[in-house]
């Protein structure tokens, strides 16, 4: 099983980042997907600093990827797209179809990030044939649903495909035009201040009864707890699933990683905080059992 | 620039086709579309009927209709949209609106003839996103989501490689559609997975001593006083705490309406305005058909001259969520 690490969901001034990366380069995590996917304003790193880390990364023996904006809405934002696409170095992560569109045409297999709608074994047909080579679960669908998918691939005869899972982290669930932030911050997304920075891992958002429902993060919004299913490593192992993807919002994620690490190898499920894990069973997402 | 209005049961149908509908939208009676909910939509014999009607359309003007298989194949039921896509293919519908790229794909191989228009869900906000569709499977038209403002939608519009179908009227998704599962967090069924956004089985409306308490799937999403108006319990327009302050932290109840856009959506080339509501009744489906069939001819004689009227802006007011309307996203501010 491999760990991976999703992109950094957040934002964080440039230095953070390039301290934090470092720190992964000497972590256990397998693979590192990099790149600014929530919104096109945070610009603390350009591509060229981005590409700076993850040739650091690679040199540390990681394996890198280069993850592409989800919600695209100006030209700006798709040149960008484009521009990651055609990096001619490293493996793309297609957050929109519109990378999709990108590395089919050029003919660069690739690799779809959990906002991709791949709900079924004959929609990830369609992209397999355009080059698709791993794909990440959406984070609603179960383990039933996986195992589902897993096999009808098989009987389509589609064997080269690889699986990852989304399972820790905040689940990213929205995206949305408006700004969230901004809107907590009183002021419009224009002229947003790039507030997002003052929030490290986001805005909680609770009901009036105090239960933590979402956390804002920009335009995007996450789950109110943490995600975690690190513990079902073997069942996933078992399925047929190649790597586990963990996505952080602080350096603890490190501290995660290597928990986790020790885990697998001692072959126990692990000792964790729990956090929500309802999608996996199949039920609502917030549920932890 | 073609009117496409909604129509959940042969009553609204009418309703829409007598009001000056060109086109009109319907889903079968299952999780293949997403409007999913008890009662609503049309079984086979419902949708023969309804072709019957927009064919015979008593008004002399040919409708056409539409009919949305646009929600994404289960790996539990795969086959009932492909089903669906044969069923669109068999009625010889107008257009077949579909989001997933294995329905898509089905469609257009299978039935190379039918008409395929992206649906919403499908989350393309793009000139490349677009093109994919197009290349892949030939759509002739895409519905935007509504998270593009007005400059875009015209950029987009100048590039696009296919008709480009807008929101016109109606309740307002605060997200990008098909790129939205807060309410699968919640209540496990989500738009993309069953055709369902805060589904009215995971609601409950209380009356208590704080005033009206309204929740989905037991979580508190607002509190409404005494002379307040409760609303449905959508997840994007509670009321909640953020940084220790009570309030519409997503958005407030309100519905979208861009009437006051006809021109630049005329000048900029949209081919098709939608009004959104297929759970709605008849007399709301009739009412907001009948005053944008009123305005978009009143630009049609006029387009140097148009201005909308006070009654079409409060008739649309009175429809609204929360009585209240906005242009959303297409207006920079509101983002």
């Amino acid at each position: 099983m491999q760990i991976t690490l999703g992109p950094l969901l957040f934002f964080w001034p440039k230095k953070e980042v390039v301290t934090f990366y470092e720190k992964v380069a000497e972590s256990s995590i397998d693979r590192v997907y990099l790149g600014e996917v929530v919104c096109s304003k945070r610009r603390e790193l350009k591509l060229d600093d981005w590409l700076n880390i993850a040739k650091m990364l690679q040199a540390k023996g990681k394996e890198v990827v280069l993850s592409t904006l989800t919600l695209i809405e100006a030209e700006s934002e798709l040149s960008q797209v484009s521009k990651v696409c055609e990096n001619g170095e490293f493996a793309v992560e297609a957050n929109d179809m519109a990378a999709v569109h990108y590395l089919t045409k050029a003919g660069i297999p690739f690799i779809t990030g959990p906002s991709v709608n791949l709900y079924s074994a004959e929609a990830l047909q369609v992209l397999h044939r355009t080059g698709l080579k791993r794909w990440v679960l959406p984070v609603e669908l179960s383990f039933d649903h996986l195992k589902l998918i897993m096999s009808r691939l098989k009987e389509l005869g589609i064997n080269d495909l690889e699986t990852e899972v989304f399972s820790y982290g905040y689940l990213p669930l929205a995206y949305s035009a408006r700004c969230f932030t901004a809107r907590t911050h009183e002021l419009s997304k224009d002229s947003c201040e790039f507030s997002c920075i003052k929030s490290s891992a986001g805005i909680p958002l609770a009901t009036q009864e105090g239960d933590a429902l979402f956390t804002i993060n920009g335009i995007q919004t996450l789950s109110g707890s943490c995600h975690n299913i690190l513990d079902q490593w073997q069942v996933m192992q078992d399925a047929g699933v190649k790597a586990m993807r963990l996505s952080g919002h602080s350096e603890d994620i490190l501290k995660t990683a290597e928990e986790f690490v020790l885990a697998m190898g001692s072959g126990s499920s692990g000792k964790y905080v729990m956090g929500c894990n309802g999608y996996w069973l199949g039920e609502a997402g917030i549920n932890q059992r | 620039m073609e009117l496409v209005c909604p129509a959940g049961n042969l009553p609204s149908l009418k309703a829409a086709v007598d009001n000056g509908a060109d086109a009109v939208y319907i889903g079968f009676r299952d999780e293949t579309n997403a409007r999913h909910f008890a009662g609503l939509n049309f079984s086979d014999q419902r949708a023969i009927k309804a072709l019957d009607y927009v064919n015979k359309n008593p008004r002399g003007k040919k409708v056409r209709l539409f009919v949305a298989v646009n929600t994404y194949a289960q790996a539990t039921n795969w086959n009932r949209w492909k089903k669906a896509v044969d069923m669109c293919a068999d009625f010889g519908v107008d257009a077949l609106i579909a989001a997933d790229i294995s329905v898509l794909d089905y469609a257009s191989k299978r039935h190379p003839d039918l008409n395929l228009h992206l649906s919403v869900q499908a989350s393309a906000t793009n000139q490349a996103s677009l093109s994919f569709y197009h290349d892949h499977f030939g759509i002739k038209r895409a519905v935007l989501p509504r998270v593009l403002s007005l400059k875009q939608v015209e950029r987009l519009a100048q590039k696009s490689p296919v008709e480009l179908e807008v929101f016109a009227f109606g309740s307002l998704c605060i997200m990008a559609e098909g790129r939205c599962i807060l309410s699968s967090y919640v209540t496990g069924e989500s738009p993309n997975t069953a055709g369902a956004c805060s589904p009215a089985s995971a609601v409950r409306w209380q009356t208590t001593a704080n005033g009206m308490e309204t929740r989905l799937g037991g979580l508190l999403i607002d509190r409404f006083d005494n002379n307040e108006q409760a609303g449905y319990p959508t997840l994007c327009k509670g009321r909640f705490e953020v940084n220790g302050k009570v309030s519409h932290a997503i958005e407030e109840p309100t519905s979208l309406n861009t009437l006051d856009l006809i021109p630049e959506l005329y000048q900029a080339g949209i081919s098709a305005v939608k009004i959104e509501g297929r759970q709605r009744s008849p007399a709301y489906v009739a009412e907001v058909v009948r005053i944008w069939r009123e305005a978009i001819d009143h630009y049609q004689t006029n387009p140097t001259s148009f201005s909308t009227h006070e009654r079409w802006m409060s008739g649309l007011a009175k429809l609204s969520e929360g009585s209240q309307t906005t242009l959303g996203a297409y207006n920079r501010p509101w983002q």
